[in-house]
């Protein structure tokens, strides 16, 4: 420690510690302006200098580290005397126009003039003359307001790593620009605005749909909405609606977002919202009262439970809504409607992880935190496209590269943007995961480089795989994966070199008919390396949704209560019959899969927050289904896709208008907080299964989700010490068994969640379909940057259309050429169940025999193609290949 | 080919292309390289348009933005093509006092060209610099690597011809 004095008060810091860092224990403010506590100090803006007794000069605070017995004056007149001088320069080419600028009052050029009394330059001399560029639809980039802090440059490069702007020029010419000087929308940004966000003039500011006043704005901090890395953000409110958001520096995202919880909000104060509640009449939807709806459905519910029994009925919960909501789902159908046919897209993301993991491990959740990235020496991305689904995990990624060295390994059938910062990219033909790990556990094991100590004392059944990769080759791998021997030894050495290996892995694994397998055979990877229950490595399944984790883990499936406890153990139902009172159904129920099967004959269906008319394989397949129902509800916050097809629809809110908890892919509990009231008459899902379970004679009264979460603790083991206070700050990671428990950062430490780590011979198989002459093609399909899932939210988000408008398939110029079709041509793509027109898109990112589509567009929907062939371990439904043949309309 | 990517076969076939893989081969995994490789492609290229920074950004695996700053910093670097002689004429204090002013206004008037600007025939470019380290020669401008001190006002018209006999002796 060292002792030191900043303005006569004496503080004891760690050495290393700055003036800076020191004066900000004491609450002493130190301006900055190029200051950022996540990069290194670089010292361009001079702003914090400080005056150090017996120094030669002024100090700059951020970047001098402090010494025992240093005394430092933070406010002296020499220090505000540069400070003004500083200033003073700054704005001899600074426009002085902050009554419209639209960072006033948020600007801290504009609180140092204040603060110093500073009303303009004494200097004149030439002025910047940029033009302003608005070209992003995000944000617009006004140079002349820019004071070359640097801190936006190394913001995109550090710490996004994304590169798109640089420094240029030297003297008064040095700007801030893209590459040529080309305008932003043409360079490589992402539009995160995590430049925007570090800025402190107006030189980058977001664009407004309307005008405001930083000073009338209410701040409320809560969880990003779309995927499941669980960013922190602050919502800025004026009057009742949300008008910017902003990045937290809190775990996990430490200031960082995606464009789409940046600048996606605007479906939050949207004018198609649903209003009202709608009861469909003679094929019409018309409005109607909550009594009048939550009626029909009660009749309708007892009606068919009467007629056909409790197992004819079947509810969706959803991943996008919070815990409270999804335990009041499956308590509803369980205790009220009496039957456990309650499942969610879980089963179309992750289905098989959870299955895989906790045959293999004993626990189905990412084994290691996002922050333990940043530890990890060797990265390997599998059936990922992280920078784009995961943007900020994507980031974190790339930091460990950059910052840290590490290597990267990446396994996917296109040439993702990571590829190119990868030591060995394997463009792997779609599906053949379980041979290239076979390749790859076949090379380690030839070559002696497993982890043998942590073989033989930390799992079982090793022979078992050695007996089932002894009649493997490397070079069967190679030619199943249409890659190089020498790639898949590289990979191998590499990863098995490593001291702390962390997987990363998502969709490409899962989506697979051999689902559960593809997951099994990675844990075998890393239980071999001895990559588990070590810090900064792991087996990490990438979440997909904001609360996809927490749906599972309050028991949003058929066969567990919360907590994963089995539904056809007796000691569990007899525990839950007594905490809800009531005689509960032994009988597992049935899948998503199977409740959207017609042949399976559920008469009464329950949607929350879902839209399967878009999301699930063969959506023809899932239309007959819901047209041939009793009855259907569906909640939601649009008249989406699947609302459409609805009886009654039910009006909920966004995540902005309610309290609740999401559970993000690190298992990591965090609040959302209700920033804004209800639109119109909408409700809180959680509001509307409470009265739905009145209205069937099921007495259930929380005044507040807080109260549900008491309930989900007291039954859910891993979330016995989770409440509302505890996470208030920042969210805990379960297992959290009781409230003196600190959260649990990685798993399986000292031994496995199921004792030791099983390994599981497993031989690669074919995915269901294979291209033949009719349908030659391999399609795969997955997410991009700038959309979100079925476009419920995304796609009322102007800017975000017109950066990904419209449905398409990327084809390789080989492909293209051979059937004479152009980029931006529109094509008819066909598999055997269905056929759809999209456009071309010809790159030379996916091989000649695969064609890769985005699944979020209603129109030139790939999910007419897609093949709902089964895992039969888990149901999952085979979404990643399925054989197609292009042609030209 | 109707791919609307980078992969061109004109860079395969142009040997300038095939030099530069040769300078990136020589230098990628050396740190700090970027500077040498910037030279020696200038030295190939005669200057260092988009396509030779976005291709030695990829040869050394740096980020374009990064190899674009380096560039346009130093006045070494020019991403538009130069004439086949440089003037560049030394402004620095020495020079200045002497005179080198009253240089450069005639090199402009006499080759109609600004600064940092090229004649339609390609033969010559004008330049301004701080400093050549010839002080004691002042004032100063350098024609390529050539040095040309003690200069007088109505020097200029003499040594422009003089290169141009020379680029007529060079052709004949």
């Amino acid at each position: 420690m060292v002792s030191l004095k900043i303005n006569g008060q004496i503080v004891n810091v760690p050495e290393e510690t700055t003036i800076l860092e020191a004066a900000r224990m004491l609450e002493i403010e130190i301006p900055t302006f190029c200051h950022d506590p996540r990069l290194k100090p670089h010292g361009t803006c001079r702003i914090c200098v400080v005056e150090v007794e017996k120094a030669r000069s002024l100090q700059t605070a951020c970047s001098t580290p402090v010494f025992e017995g240093m005394n430092v004056w933070t406010e002296s007149d020499l220090v505000v005397e540069a400070r003004k001088e500083i200033i003073n320069l700054l704005l001899s080419n600074h426009p002085l126009d902050c009554l419209t600028c639209d960072k006033s009052g948020n600007c801290t050029l504009q609180y140092l003039c204040q603060k110093y009394n500073i009303t303009g330059s004494t200097y004149v001399g030439e002025r910047s003359t940029y033009e302003i560029d608005v070209s992003n639809p995000f944000y617009s980039v006004d140079l002349n307001k820019c004071i070359l802090c640097r801190k936006c440059v190394l913001v995109c490069s550090e710490l996004q790593c994304t590169d798109a702007i640089g420094l240029v020029e030297r003297g008064f010419a040095s700007h801030v620009t893209p590459p040529f000087e080309k305008n932003i929308e043409e360079s490589t940004c992402v539009s995160c605005g995590n430049c925007v966000a570090v800025c402190p003039t107006g030189a980058l500011v977001p664009k407004r749909k309307e005008k405001f006043s930083y000073g009338e704005l209410k701040t409320v901090q809560t969880t990003c909405p779309y995927c499941g890395v669980g960013c922190q953000m602050e919502l800025m409110v004026k009057g009742n609606k949300v008008v910017e958001i902003k990045p937290a520096f809190k775990v996990p995202n430490d200031g960082l977002l995606c464009v789409k919880g940046r600048f996606g909000y605007n479906f939050i104060n949207h004018p198609d919202r649903l209003k009202n509640p709608l009861i469909k009449k003679n094929g019409v939807f018309e409005e109607a009262t909550w009594d009048e709806a939550y009626q029909l459905i009660a009749e309708k519910i007892i009606e068919t439970k009467e007629k056909f029994g409790s197992d004819a009925l079947a509810g969706l919960s959803s991943a996008r809504c919070t815990n409270e909501e999804n335990y009041l789902m499956q308590k509803l159908f369980r205790a009220v409607v009496g039957t456990n046919n309650i499942d969610h897209c879980a089963r179309l993301c992750h289905a098989s992880t959870v299955a895989g993991l906790a045959n293999t491990l004993g626990s189905g959740a990412m084994t290691n935190s996002i922050a333990e990235a940043l530890l990890a020496d060797v990265i390997f991305v599998t059936g990922s496209n992280t920078t784009e689904t995961h943007p900020v995990i994507g980031a974190k990624i790339r930091q460990a590269i950059r910052k840290n060295g590490a290597k990267l390994i990446v396994a996917e059938p296109r040439r993702i943007d990571l590829a190119n910062d990868a030591d060995v990219f394997l463009q792997i033909k779609p599906g053949s995961n379980v041979a290239l790990m076979n390749g790859l556990i076949k090379v380690i094991l030839d070559e002696g480089l497993y982890d043998e100590e942590f073989v033989n004392s930390r799992t079982e059944d090793f022979n078992k795989l050695k007996e089932v990769i002894a009649d493997f080759s490397v070079e069967q791998a190679a030619q199943i994966c249409d890659v190089s021997v020498e790639d898949i030894k590289k990979a191998a050495r590499i990863y098995a070199g490593g001291k702390r290996g962390a997987i990363y892995y998502a969709m490409g694994i899962t989506q697979h008919s051999s689902g559960t397998e593809h997951v099994m055979s990675i844990s075998n990877l890393a239980l071999l390396c001895g990559n588990i229950g070590k810090e900064g490595a792991g087996v990490n399944p990438l979440r997909g949704q904001n609360n996809v984790q927490g749906a599972c883990d309050v028991g949003a499936l058929p066969n567990v209560y919360p907590g994963y406890q089995r539904v056809n153990d007796p000691v569990n139902q007899e525990k839950f019959e007594k905490a809800w009172g009531v005689k509960l159904s032994d009988n597992v129920g049935l899948t998503l899969s199977d409740i959207l099967d017609q042949a399976v004959g559920i008469k009464l269906l329950y949607i929350m927050g879902e839209n399967p008319m878009i999301s699930d394989p063969d959506i023809n397949h899932v239309q007959k289904t819901l047209e041939n129902l009793d009855f259907l509800v569906v909640q939601d916050i649009f008249l989406t896709e699947t609302a459409q097809f609805a009886d009654v629809v039910l009006p909920a809110v966004s995540f902005a208008e309610k309290d609740g908890t999401f559970t993000n892919t690190e298992r990591r509990v965090q609040l959302v907080r209700k920033a804004i009231e209800p639109k119109d008459n909408a409700k809180p899902d959680w509001v509307i299964i409470m009265e739905i379970m009145n209205r069937l004679g099921y007495l259930a009264n929380y005044q507040h989700p807080q109260e549900i979460m008491e309930e989900i603790a007291q039954l859910t083991p891993q979330y016995g010490g989770i409440n509302y206070y505890r996470i208030s700050e920042e969210g805990l990671q379960w297992p959290c068994p009781n409230t003196e428990h600190p959260g649990t950062k990685y798993l399986h430490q000292k031994h496995f969640t199921r004792g030791k780590g099983l390994f599981m011979p497993i031989s690669y198989r074919e995915p269901a379909e294979t291209p033949n002459a009719e349908y030659p093609l391999i399609l795969t399909t997955g997410r991009i940057l700038y959309q979100y899932h079925t476009r419920t939210m995304t796609g009322k988000e102007e800017g975000l259309n017109q950066k990904a408008p419209e449905s398409y398939i990327e084809i390789s110029p080989k492909t293209a050429d051979a059937l004479s079709i152009n980029d931006g041509e529109m094509i008819r793509v066909a598999s055997r169940r269905g056929n759809i027109i999209t456009k071309a898109k010809v790159v030379d990112i996916v091989n000649d025999n695969v064609v890769f589509m985005p699944f979020h567009y209603a129109e030139g929907a790939a999910n007419i193609l897609t093949n709902k062939a089964l895992d039969e371990h888990c149901k999952i439904p085979e979404l990643k290949v399925c054989a197609v043949k292009i042609e030209k309309v | 080919m109707s791919c609307n990517c980078q992969c061109s076969t004109e860079k395969e076939n142009d040997p300038r292309f095939q030099e530069l893989d040769e300078i990136i081969e020589k230098y990628k995994n050396q740190a700090g390289s970027l500077i040498p490789v910037l030279h020696k492609a200038q030295g190939v290229f005669g200057h260092l348009p988009e396509e030779v920074q976005s291709y030695i950004a990829k040869g050394l695996k740096l980020p374009l933005s990064e190899v674009y700053g380096v560039v346009s910093f130093y006045s070494l670097f020019t991403t538009v093509p130069r004439g086949k002689y440089v003037f560049n004429v030394c402004l620095g204090t020495a020079c200045y006092v002497q005179g080198s002013r009253k240089i450069m206004d005639n090199l402009k008037k006499e080759l109609g060209l600004g600064i940092g600007e090229t004649t339609a025939d390609g033969l010559f470019t004008l330049e301004g610099c701080r400093c050549v380290g010839a002080c004691g020669l002042a004032p100063v401008l350098t024609v390529n690597e050539k040095v040309h001190g003690r200069l007088k006002e109505d020097d200029v018209p003499r040594l422009i011809s003089l290169y141009k006999l020379k680029e007529e002796q060079g052709s004949k």
